[in-house]
C-alpha cells in the first residue's frame, strides 16, 4: 500500500511532463515552414510596429516589408521615388508630394494623400507619445501639437490638394526634406487603423496594415515570430519569395547556431564572439556591406582637463586605429578619420587631417605642450561589448603618451548619460551614431550643433551652427554639401570628438537562400532575396 | 494535516506580500533611467519621455512616491491585473505565454534528474567502490564543475550544429524532442547533485540495523533495497528536488537564452536588462508563489515518506 503511494508520488511529475510534452507536439517544429519558398530572418522582439513609433532595427525591418516608402536610396544614396510619383518644391519650403496611382492597403483600401496626413499628424501629436515625434518638427504647425494639452491636433503645414496630391509647408526652407521622407516615420496608415480621427486602434500594432510588398499572415506572435506573405496587388517590384518568417531571438549566438545548422536563413548581424570563426564557418555565405554607423570618443566640455583642442588632437594621434580595427574587430569595422559616414553624398576622406594620423612622437610632444591631464579615463557602457577596444585604446594611450590611462565601465549607456548630464567627471566617453536618412545634416545637426539631440558633450560653435543652417536652407544639393563640408572643416579644427571607426553590416545566410543584400539601415532587402533551389 | 496545510497557506500570503514589497523596493532603488534604457543609445524625445513618465508614475520618487507606486501595484495585483510592461504589453499575457514552455522545460529537466540521477545513485550506493561508482563520481564532479554558461553552448555546438542530433534551438512552440537537449543541459546539474545525495544516503542506510535484521529474516535483496532502503534514503533527495523545481524554473535564464526558448527566464533577463520594473516584479511575484508551493509540497511529502513525521 505504502509502496504504491510512493510510486504514485514519483510517477506524478513524470506523467505531468509527458502529458505537457504531448500537448506541445501538435504544433509544427517552428523551423523551415511548410512552403518551400518561406525564408526566415532573425530579428529581436520589436518594441513597436506603428510606423511613427518604430525606431529600432528589428521593428523597422518588419515595417520595410509591410510598407513602401515615398522615396528609397540609389547606389549613390540619393533619393528616388517609390510610392511617390514626384516630390517637388520651388523654394524648398512648400513641398508638393504626388502619389503614384495604384497603391492599395492590404485590406483593399486605396492609398490617398489623407492616409499620409493622418499618419503624420498622429505621429506629431505629443500626447500619443510616439518615438519618432521629432521627425515632423520641420513641418509648419508642429509646435502647436506639443506639450501636455496641445492647441491643435493637426499640423497646419499639411494640406490635401486632391486624392493623390498633398503639400507639406515647412517652417523654413530645408533642402533635404525629400531625403528624410525615406524614413519609416513617413509611411501612411489606412483609415482602418484608426477607431476615431487621431485615435489609433490598440489592435493595429498586432497586425499592421500597410501598402508594401508583403502583408501580415496572422498576428504578431510576441517573442516568437512574425509571419508575412506576398501581397499580390502590390504595384511595385514583386518579391521573389512568397513567405517570410521574421523569427525572434533574444541572443545572436543562438541565431548563429541556427544559421550554421541551416535552421535559420538570414542573420543580419554576426555576433562578436563568432566574428573570428564566421568566415571559415560560413565560407562565401559570410558577407559584408556598407552601413552608416559611426563610433567616436567624446569629451565633456565642462571638464577643464580636455578643454584644449590640442589635447584632444594629441589623444587622437596617439590611437592606432588600423591596429584596433584589425585585431579587435577582425576587419568588421573600418578606421574613421572624418566626422560623417562614408556612405553619404559629400563625404571626404581624412577630414580630421593630421590629427587623424597615427603619430606617437608628434602626439606626445603636442600633449605635453598643451598640458594634458596625467590620467586619462575612458568611460563606456559595460553591456555593449566595448571592453576589448577600450582596453586596447587605453594601452595605446599609456604607451604613446606616457600617461596613466584606464577604462571605466558603467552598467548601461543610460547610466553613462545620466552621469554626463549631472556633470560627474567621467573623462572621455564612447558614443555611437546611426543615421536616419543619408544626408550630412543627419550627422552634423544632432551630433555637433549647439542644440543637437545627441550633443551630450556640450560642443558649441556659433560659426558651425550657422554653416549647418545655411546648408539646410540652400537652394541646390551642391550648394548645401559645400556648406556642410565647410562646417566639417571647423570640426577638424576644434576636434570636439575623436572619430574612431565606421561600421559595416557583417551578416551571414544559410545555404537555402541567395541574393541576400542589406541596406545602410541594417535591413535585409526583402524584394531581392531568393530561395536557392 | 489539513490544519497544517491551512496554516501554511496563510503564512504564504504573508510571505508573498513581504517578498513583493522587497522585490519592488529593490527594482525601485536600482532603477537608473528606465526610459533611456528602453531607448538604448538613441536620444529620447521630450514627448515620449513625458508620455511614459505619466503612464508609469515615474515622477513619483522618494519614499512617498515609492509607497504610492507600490500600493497602486498591489491594488491592481489584487484585481488580477499585473499591469503593463514599459513596452506597453500586458504582463499577464507575457506570463501566460512564457509559463507553459518553462514548466515543460523544468519538468523535463526534473525527470532527467530523477530517472538518471536517482537510479544511478542507488546503483552506485549498492556497489560501493566498484568501477561504476568511481566513474559516476568522476563524471558528476566534472558536470558540477562546468557552469551552464559553458555547458549549454558546448552541447548546442556539438549535438546541435556539428553532429545535428538535436535542433540547435527550440523556439517558442517546441516539440518534446526540441526541448530534450535544453532539458538535459538544465537538468544535468540537479542530476549530479541528486546522484551524489542518493548514493550517500543509500550507502549509509545499507549499513543500518534494520537492513541487517531484514537480511537475517531472509528477505530477498531486491525487496530490502526497493522497499526499506530506498524509501528511507529518498527523504534528503525529495527535499533537494522540491527546492530544485523552483530553481529550475527561475534559473533557466542561461539555458533559455542559449536555446532561444521564450520562457520565464528569457523574459526576466530582458526585464532586468531594460530596467523594466513592472515586468521584473510581475515575474518574480509568480516565482515566489512557485517556491512557496513547492516547499509546501516537499513538507507534505515528508509525512508520506516517513510515518514518524506528523503535522498538527
Amino acid at each position: 500500500m505504502r509502496v504504491r503511494r510512493l510510486a504514485a508520488w514519483t510517477a506524478l511529475p513524470l506523467a505531468v511532463t509527458l502529458g505537457l510534452a504531448a500537448c506541445g507536439s501538435g504544433g509544427d517544429g517552428g523551423s523551415g515552414g511548410s512552403d518551400s519558398s518561406a525564408v526566415s530572418i532573425q530579428i529581436a522582439e520589436p518594441k513597436h510596429l506603428v510606423p511613427t513609433n518604430t525606431t529600432e532595427t528589428s521593428g523597422s525591418q518588419v515595417l520595410a516589408g509591410l510598407f513602401s516608402p515615398l522615396v528609397d536610396y540609389d547606389a549613390q544614396n540619393k533619393p528616388y521615388e517609390v510610392a511617390a510619383q514626384s516630390i517637388t518644391s520651388t523654394d524648398n519650403k512648400v513641398w508638393t508630394i504626388k502619389l503614384k496611382d495604384g497603391f492599395t492597403f492590404h485590406n483593399g483600401e486605396k492609398v490617398t494623400s489623407e492616409d499620409y496626413i493622418n499618419a503624420w499628424n498622429y505621429g506629431a501629436y505629443a500626447p500619443n507619445g510616439q518615438d519618432s515625434n521629432f521627425f515632423f518638427e520641420k513641418i509648419a504647425g508642429y509646435a502647436d501639437l506639443q506639450g501636455k494639452a496641445p492647441k491643435a491636433k493637426e499640423m497646419s503645414g499639411l494640406k490635401k490638394v486632391d486624392d493623390l496630391t498633398f503639400t507639406a509647408t515647412l517652417t523654413e526652407p530645408y533642402i533635404d526634406f525629400k531625403t528624410t521622407l525615406g524614413y519609416n516615420a513617413f509611411y501612411p496608415m489606412p483609415d482602418a487603423a484608426f477607431s476615431a480621427p487621431g485615435v489609433l486602434k490598440d489592435s493595429y500594432e498586432q497586425a499592421p496594415i500597410g501598402q508594401g510588398p508583403f502583408k501580415m499572415k496572422g498576428a504578431w506572435q510576441h517573442d516568437s515570430k512574425i509571419d508575412v506573405e506576398r501581397y499580390d496587388a502590390y504595384p511595385g517590384e514583386k518579391p521573389k519569395v512568397k513567405n517570410i518568417e521574421f523569427r525572434i531571438y533574444q541572443q545572436l549566438t543562438a541565431a548563429y547556431a541556427d544559421v550554421l545548422a541551416d535552421n535559420l536563413d538570414v542573420l543580419p548581424t554576426i555576433p562578436t564572439e563568432s566574428l573570428s570563426t564566421a568566415p571559415t564557418d560560413l565560407g562565401d555565405r559570410y558577407k559584408t556591406s556598407p552601413m552608416s554607423s559611426f563610433q567616436f570618443l567624446a569629451f565633456p566640455t565642462f571638464d577643464k582637463d580636455y578643454s584644449s583642442p590640442d589635447v584632444r588632437k594629441a589623444i587622437s594621434m596617439a590611437i592606432d586605429r588600423d591596429e584596433i580595427t584589425k585585431s579587435v574587430f577582425k576587419g568588421s569595422q573600418t578606421p574613421a578619420r572624418s566626422f560623417v559616414s562614408p556612405v553619404l553624398p559629400g563625404y571626404r576622406e581624412n577630414t580630421a587631417g593630421k590629427a587623424g594620423e597615427f603619430n606617437p612622437t608628434e602626439a606626445k610632444k603636442l600633449y605635453q605642450a598643451a598640458g594634458g591631464p596625467s590620467k586619462i579615463v575612458i568611460s563606456y557602457n559595460g553591456d555593449g561589448g566595448h571592453k576589448d577596444w577600450v582596453d586596447a585604446t587605453v594601452n595605446q594611450l599609456k604607451a604613446n603618451l606616457g600617461v596613466d590611462a584606464v577604462g571605466s565601465a558603467e552598467p548601461k549607456f543610460a547610466d553613462l548619460l545620466t552621469k554626463v548630464e549631472k556633470k560627474t567627471p567621467v573623462g572621455a566617453f564612447r558614443m555611437g551614431w546611426v543615421m536616419d536618412y543619408p544626408t550630412m545634416e543627419d550627422y552634423l545637426g544632432p551630433l555637433y550643433s549647439t542644440n543637437g539631440s545627441s550633443n551630450y558633450y556640450g560642443y558649441s560653435n556659433p560659426e558651425f551652427d550657422k554653416l549647418v543652417k545655411e546648408g539646410s536652407a540652400a537652394k541646390t544639393q551642391d550648394e548645401a554639401i559645400a556648406k556642410y563640408q565647410q562646417a566639417e572643416d571647423i570640426l577638424a579644427k576644434d576636434m570636439p570628438v575623436i572619430p574612431l571607426r565606421f561600421g559595416e553590416n557583417v551578416f551571414g545566410h544559410s545555404s537555402k537562400v541567395k541574393n541576400v543584400e542589406m541596406d545602410l539601415f541594417q535591413r535585409v532587402n526583402l524584394v531581392k532575396i531568393e530561395a536557392a533551389s | 494535516m489539513f490544519r497544517y496545510i491551512l496554516r501554511r497557506l496563510l503564512q504564504m500570503v504573508l510571505a508573498f506580500f513581504g517578498t513583493t514589497l522587497i522585490v519592488y523596493a529593490l527594482t525601485f532603488a536600482g532603477q537608473g533611467d528606465p526610459i533611456q534604457a528602453l531607448a538604448g543609445e538613441r536620444p529620447v524625445t521630450p514627448a515620449q519621455r513625458a508620455y511614459l513618465t505619466e503612464k508609469y508614475h515615474l515622477d513619483a520618487t522618494g519614499v512617498g512616491g515609492f509607497f504610492y507606486r507600490y500600493f497602486d501595484y498591489v491594488k491592481n495585483l489584487l484585481q488580477g491585473n499585473l499591469g503593463e510592461s514599459l513596452t506597453g504589453r500586458n504582463i499577464g499575457d507575457i506570463l501566460q505565454q512564457a509559463w507553459p514552455v518553462t514548466v515543460r522545460l523544468a519538468l523535463i529537466a526534473l525527470a532527467v534528474a530523477i530517472i538518471f540521477g536517482v537510479t544511478a545513485g542507488v546503483l552506485a550506493g549498492i556497489r560501493r567502490a566498484s568501477i561504476f561508482d568511481n566513474s559516476t563520481l568522476v563524471l558528476t564532479l566534472l558536470v558540477l564543475g562546468i557552469p551552464t554558461i559553458v555547458l549549454a553552448p558546448l552541447a548546442q555546438y556539438f549535438l546541435g550544429v556539428k553532429w545535428q542530433l538535436f535542433p540547435p534551438t527550440a523556439g517558442s512552440d517546441p516539440t518534446f524532442y526540441a526541448l530534450l537537449l535544453p532539458g538535459i543541459v538544465l537538468g544535468s546539474l540537479s542530476l549530479a547533485t541528486a546522484l551524489r545525495l542518493t548514493r550517500a544516503s543509500v550507502a549509509e542506510n545499507l549499513r543500518a540495523d534494520y537492513v541487517r535484521t531484514a537480511r537475517s529474516k531472509g528477505l530477498v535483496k531486491r525487496r530490502i533495497v526497493v522497499v526499506h532502503v530506498l524509501r528511507n534514503s529518498l527523504i534528503p533527495v525529495v527535499t533537494f528536488l522540491g527546492v530544485e523545481l523552483g530553481n529550475l524554473m527561475s534559473g533557466a535564464i542561461i539555458t533559455e537564452g542559449v536555446f532561444n526558448i521564450p520562457g520565464v527566464g528569457f523574459n526576466l533577463f530582458r526585464g532586468i536588462r531594460t530596467e523594466d520594473g513592472p515586468l521584473v516584479v510581475g515575474i518574480v511575484s509568480v516565482l515566489v508563489v512557485v517556491y512557496l508551493v513547492s516547499n509546501l509540497v516537499v513538507d507534505v511529502l515528508y509525512a508520506v515518506l516517513d510515518p514518524r513525521i506528523r503535522y498538527e
